[in-house]
């Protein structure tokens, strides 16, 4: 993905369109507070020039600048603080713009993008991207604008003023960007190596510590301290470096202004006694000019790191906005009332091409039936999940449910036809209420109770110090995985979907819990279509239909007595688990 | 405090030269333009010669150079004892941690200690840098410019004791205005990414509920917050320079305003005067400084305090003082006598449990979730300690073993099932270093691992990713039993080690434990019923309480608990079986 450049300032323009006005102000801001901050030295050195000696202070005409010098300070500080006002403004409303859409579009992407992308990738170019953006490219931004303004402003009062003292100092400030340059050359290899190490000693921290728990348990701790130190010394042998080296920097770029503050004086004083062409108060006004001149130089250098990091970052964040999203369903028509059928016609399906993993599976289920699916981890049950959900497209055949193709209806309607109860729990930051009412945000209070009363959660909700009200903490530590699924489970209750899919629903619920929770899906599933996936046999045992999965087929299906008689697969697999050892 | 400072131990020397030599710098910087001024006044106004100034301008680049000399091993100083510091402070953290029993870390949590590790120690690093760099250096130039324009013209100098503290006022109040605000914008990023991790996590069911739109207005919700109080800290720290601007220059105008009637009696020059506007702008400059460091001390020490309370933990579970034990091959393998635990003071997680458990032994843990299963086996490695009674290993109590031959003795299948990045061998001796590729094959065929390792290309040498997520769960928790068995512990033990397995495969890694274990006594926990009905002794556990202990037989009988666990998991006649 390799956007040109014009292309990336041309689509971050897109995003500051809509505040352009505050653009304008920031440039304008800019310009006046720089005019005004460069005309002060020279106010400064022409009120200096009336104060000569003893018995030889002009009192009006100092007077007189001390005047202009206010009006001049009031004008620069109401701009530059206008400038940074701006452009503050300016850069988080573009970036929250843009936060927006790139939410928006990750909403919208396919599964197949979000499940074979690592999750912390995607939520850095949401956090420090966008960040870096800001600060970066935005803010970088005025201070470039600033910085440039300044330096040509400088030479240009400084040329009009006395050409040859301007020489001087254009011709020696370069020398500070040569000597930056050089030594941020230096040091970048340096810091290479440096976050390399870093990294590493991080990871390996990381990884210790969270299983803190293993490391003990194997007495490991000695050998992975080991380790950790010996990285640790690697780190320091770069780490001083590359600190050194960027710290040298800031002395010798001090020490190239300390040389053109001494040219600028000495330059100046011999044309004073030479040729009488320049006044102590222009020498003075130089010599703050010289200051003020080579500080932009030093800036500039670290602003244009700053974007290129920043168009860097503009370029991960437009990359996830380029990807193509789920197909547009708009124009399609809903599924009005869902008659429980599901059909599969010669369905064939794989996450990659070169790998497909269903084969020409015929499937027929009517309104009603509990179809469970059963065998060895990885042989597709979620697959099977994943295509009747749509949250993957068959890549042969078509499903259709309700009588129609799942293509053809809107993916809403479609997937409110399923309640869903996955052995992954997810629960949403906010209150038990909230989560449970995820589905129908609009229910009242009974039917939530209710609904966590059909579940078997009332009991430990209530237990709990602010009852439905207790907010789910990130993680959701303060509830145990078996009180977390049950609340999964409340969602669905409440909304009462035609069908039911069940993924390991129960796995992470402890057996006397389950009995109970299976009544209450009992219950559920009455008159419901229903998938069931599960390795407790015993869960199986009562579908209408079995399906039984090996290496992305269904190699056999029927009815658990059929599927005992046949001695196949099956037999074996629910025999093993009471076999005596 | 102490506890942080004692790693600068080392770098005592380190500590005085850098802030000598910068400290001389200074000085050096402040001299310029009292020089400068003498070209002017004497050079210029009293025609003392091109020499004159031309040795006046030699001096001022011999000072700039010696100036920067001195800047140069400043910094070198700075950044050795600095990184140094970090280094030994990292060391002794990460060492501390490890020392840390599960109670302590547990109350932590793994991610706030990977932070403190990571970016914390970071922090004060930098702050042990910007110490020898600046915390000498910046007050110093204050002070000295004022000094210094005390020496030139007492009276004018007033006008430097005025404009001084006020920016250092106008400092303060931006900043102890907006640098609380920073951590509020910091937490609502937070909350703006964290929606967008739950969304990422939770996409299945977000989409399976159709409630993309509700979660859409619920980012804006986030965003527009965090866009508000970013403004709003954006409009306050805009103030900053427009305002310091603005006093050093009307400073500077008061400087003209005296000083023109100051110059007029004669007791000032001209280059006097232009001396003085410079050591204002050297103020501003030395102030900015002082405020950014205002900032990093306050970060700083948030930090420095959090370190603290991680070092400052001293680990619940020590074995100092333990001696080698010899066990007692006649005492039973495990005693537990009397045992009660709790993880918070009055609520028991585990009630009162004796039992004895004979060398050799199966023992078959079962209970529902928060039964206090796992506690009783965490009893057995000390990774927590008893509350009252005790529980004794071979005939001793494992308070006196020492903690390495404790943990050898026993081997752990954790619930979680989590490698460490390396190879497949270098996993597999974790619990012997010195493990032959024999041993380990014969552990993963035990392991039911054998297979699907011998598949993969490099077999042994096969790269394990963090954590092992190149793995599948099934599979890693195979490798995790298999890593257990390497060492031929003494005792076994699995904690709901193979829910992610399927009844077959759960079925012939039973079978193989039970064939190859020899006298390792085996502590097997599991919600699944037929995982451990042939074990040959059971405790059943319901919310911290034993509710019986025996054979299947005997529990399906007389157990109500233990039958209600069974019959929902198969039927009555297969238990029968």
């Amino acid at each position: 993905m390799n956007m040109k450049t014009k292309e990336l300032v041309k689509r971050l323009l897109h995003y500051v369109r809509p505040y352009r006005t505050l653009l304008f102000v920031a440039v304008l801001s800019s310009l006046i507070s720089v005019a005004a901050s460069l005309l002060t030295p020279v106010l400064i050195g022409d009120a200096i020039d009336f104060i000569i000696g003893k018995d030889n202070v002009d009192f009006s005409q100092v007077v007189r600048y001390i005047g202009y010098l206010g009006i001049t300070i009031a004008f620069a500080t109401i701009f530059q603080w206008l400038l940074s006002w701006s452009t503050n403004k300016l850069s988080f409303s573009t970036v929250k713009d843009m936060r927006e859409d790139l939410f928006d579009h990750i909403d919208k992407l396919p599964l197949k993008y979000i499940d074979s992308h690592a999750h912390g990738d995607l939520i850095t170019r949401m956090g420090n991207d966008i960040e870096q953006i800001s600060t970066g490219l935005l803010q970088g931004f005025s201070q470039l604008l600033n910085g440039v303004f300044t330096i040509a402003g400088t030479l240009i009062v400084m040329f009009i003023v006395n050409w040859l003292l301007a020489l001087v100092v254009f011709l020696i400030t370069p020398l500070s960007l040569f000597v930056a340059a050089f030594i941020a050359k230096h040091t970048h290899d340096m810091f290479i190596k440096q976050a390399t190490v870093q990294g590493k000693l991080s990871g390996f921290g990381e990884e210790m510590i969270s299983n803190a728990k293993v490391v003990q348990a194997f007495s490991y701790g000695d050998d992975a301290q080991k380790y950790y130190e010996e990285l640790n010394q690697e780190l320091y042998n770069y780490g001083y470096k590359a600190q050194f080296y960027s710290a040298m920097s800031n002395p010798c770029t001090r020490f190239v202004n300390g040389i053109v503050y001494a040219a600028v004086g000495i330059t100046g004083a011999l044309l004073a006694v030479t040729r009488g062409t320049i006044s102590p108060g222009l020498l003075s006004t130089f010599l703050m000019y010289s200051n003020q001149y080579t500080k932009p130089f030093n800036e500039i250098t670290g602003v244009i790191t700053e974007l290129q990091t920043a168009m860097a970052s503009a370029r991960r964040v437009f990359a996830v906005l380029d990807e193509p999203t789920e197909s547009d369903d708009s124009a399609l028509p809903e599924i009005e009332e869902c008659d429980g059928t599901i059909r599969l016609e010669d369905v064939s399906f794989g996450y990659t091409e070169d790998r497909i993993l269903l084969q020409h599976i015929d499937l027929a289920v009517k309104n009603g039936q509990k179809i469970a699916i059963v065998g060895p981890t990885g042989c597709g049950k979620t697959t099977l999940i994943n295509l009747l959900m749509r949250y993957y497209d068959v890549t042969d055949g078509r499903i259709l449910v309700s009588s129609r193709p799942v293509t053809e209806v809107k993916r809403d309607s479609l997937r409110k036809c399923f309640g869903m109860v996955l052995q992954e729990t997810w629960l949403t930051g906010g209150t038990i209420k909230e989560n449970i009412a995820y589905g129908k945000r609009d229910a009242t209070d009974e039917e939530i109770i209710a609904a966590a009363k059909a579940a078997n959660a009332h009991g430990f909700i209530t237990k709990m110090e602010k009852g439905y009200d207790t907010v789910v903490s990130e993680g959701g530590d303060n509830l145990s995985q078996g009180q977390r699924q049950l609340l999964c489970i409340a969602r669905i209750m409440l909304t009462h979907p035609p069908m039911l899919i069940l993924d390991e629903a129960t796995s992470s619920i402890d057996t006397r819990t389950e009995i109970k929770i299976q009544k209450a899906f009992g219950t559920m599933m009455e008159g419901r279509t229903s998938f069931i996936v599960a390795h407790r046999l015993s869960t199986i045992k009562e579908a209408d239909v079995i399906l039984v999965m090996n290496d992305g087929n269904i190699i056999e299906h029927g009815t658990h007595e059929e599927l005992l008689e046949k001695k196949g697969f099956y037999y074996n697999l629910y025999n093993s688990q009471f076999a005596p050892v | 405090m102490k506890r942080l400072a004692i790693h600068l131990k080392n770098y005592k020397a380190h500590l005085i030269w850098g802030p000598f030599f910068k400290l001389l710098e200074a000085i050096f910087e402040l001299v310029v333009p009292l020089v400068m001024a003498q070209v002017i006044d004497e050079g210029i106004n009293q025609n003392a010669g091109v020499g004159y100034i031309l040795s006046r301008g030699a001096l001022i680049l011999a000072l700039g150079i010696i100036g920067l000399c001195c800047a140069l091993i400043c910094q070198y100083v700075a950044s050795k004892c600095s990184q140094g510091y970090g280094t030994l402070l990292r060391n002794d953290l990460f060492s501390h941690v490890n020392k840390l029993s599960y109670k302590e870390l547990d109350k932590f949590g793994a991610a706030t200690l990977v932070n403190r590790l990571t970016a914390d120690v970071n922090q004060l690093q930098n702050m042990v840098a910007m110490m020898i760099r600046l915390f000498i250096r910046a007050p110093f130039l204050v002070i000295g410019a004022a000094v210094m324009a005390m020496i030139i013209n007492l009276k004018l100098a007033l006008v430097f004791l005025a404009a001084a503290p006020l920016i250092a006022f106008v400092l303060y109040i931006i900043m102890s205005r907006t640098v609380p605000h920073y951590k509020t914008v910091q937490k609502k990023l937070d909350t703006v990414t964290g929606i967008t991790r739950e969304n990422l996590a939770g996409v299945r069911v977000v989409r399976a509920f159709a409630n993309q739109g509700y979660e859409r207005a619920r980012f804006r919700t986030a965003a527009e917050d965090l866009t508000r109080t970013s403004n709003t800290v954006g409009a306050i720290s805009a103030l900053l320079n427009p305002l310091t601007f603005a006093i050093i220059n009307v400073a500077i105008l008061a400087i003209l305003w005296f000083g023109g009637g100051i110059v007029d009696s004669g007791e000032m020059t001209q280059g006097e005067i232009i001396a003085f506007v410079n050591y204002m702008t050297q103020i501003s400059l030395a102030l900015v400084v002082v405020a950014n460091m205002v900032i990093l001390i306050t970060k700083s020490s948030a930090s420095a305090s959090r370190v603290l309370e991680v070092l400052e933990t001293e680990p619940s579970v020590t074995d100092e003082g333990n001696e080698e034990v010899i066990p007692d091959d006649n005492a039973p393998a495990v005693r537990f006598d009397n045992v009660y635990f709790g993880y918070v003071e009055g609520a028991y997680a585990l009630d009162g449990l004796s039992v004895d458990i004979n060398k050799g032994e199966t023992v078959g843990v079962i209970g529902g979730t928060g039964s206090g299963k796992s506690t009783l086996v965490n009893l057995l490695g000390r990774f927590y300690d008893v509350s009252e009674g005790s529980v004794k290993l071979f005939g001793t109590d494992v308070r006196k073993y020492p903690l390495e031959q404790l943990r050898t003795t026993i081997a752990y299948v954790p619930q979680k099932a989590v490698l460490a990045s390396g190879t497949i061998r270098s996993n597999m001796q974790w619990a012997k270093k010195d493990a032959t590729d024999e041993e380990i094959w014969r552990a993963l065929e035990i392991a039911q691992a054998a297979d699907f390792v011998r598949a993969k290309k490099k077999g042994l040498d096969e790269v394990v990713e963090r954590d092992g997520r190149n793995f599948s769960g099934g599979q890693r928790q195979r490798l995790t039993i298999a890593r257990a068995l390497v060492g031929s512990p003494k005792i076994l033990v699995l904690d709901d080690s193979s829910s992610a397995l399927d009844f077959a495969t759960d079925y012939a890694l039973r079978k193989a434990i039970a064939r190859s274990k020899g006298d390792t006594t085996v502590f097997w926990v599991s919600q699944r019923a037929t995982s451990i009905k042939n074990a040959d002794k059971i405790i059943v556990l319901d919310e911290g309480e034993v509710k019986g202990i025996g054979t299947h037989k005997e529990l399906f009988d007389t157990c109500d608990v233990y039958r209600e666990i069974c019959l929902s998991q198969v039927s009555k006649e297969e238990n029968a079986r």
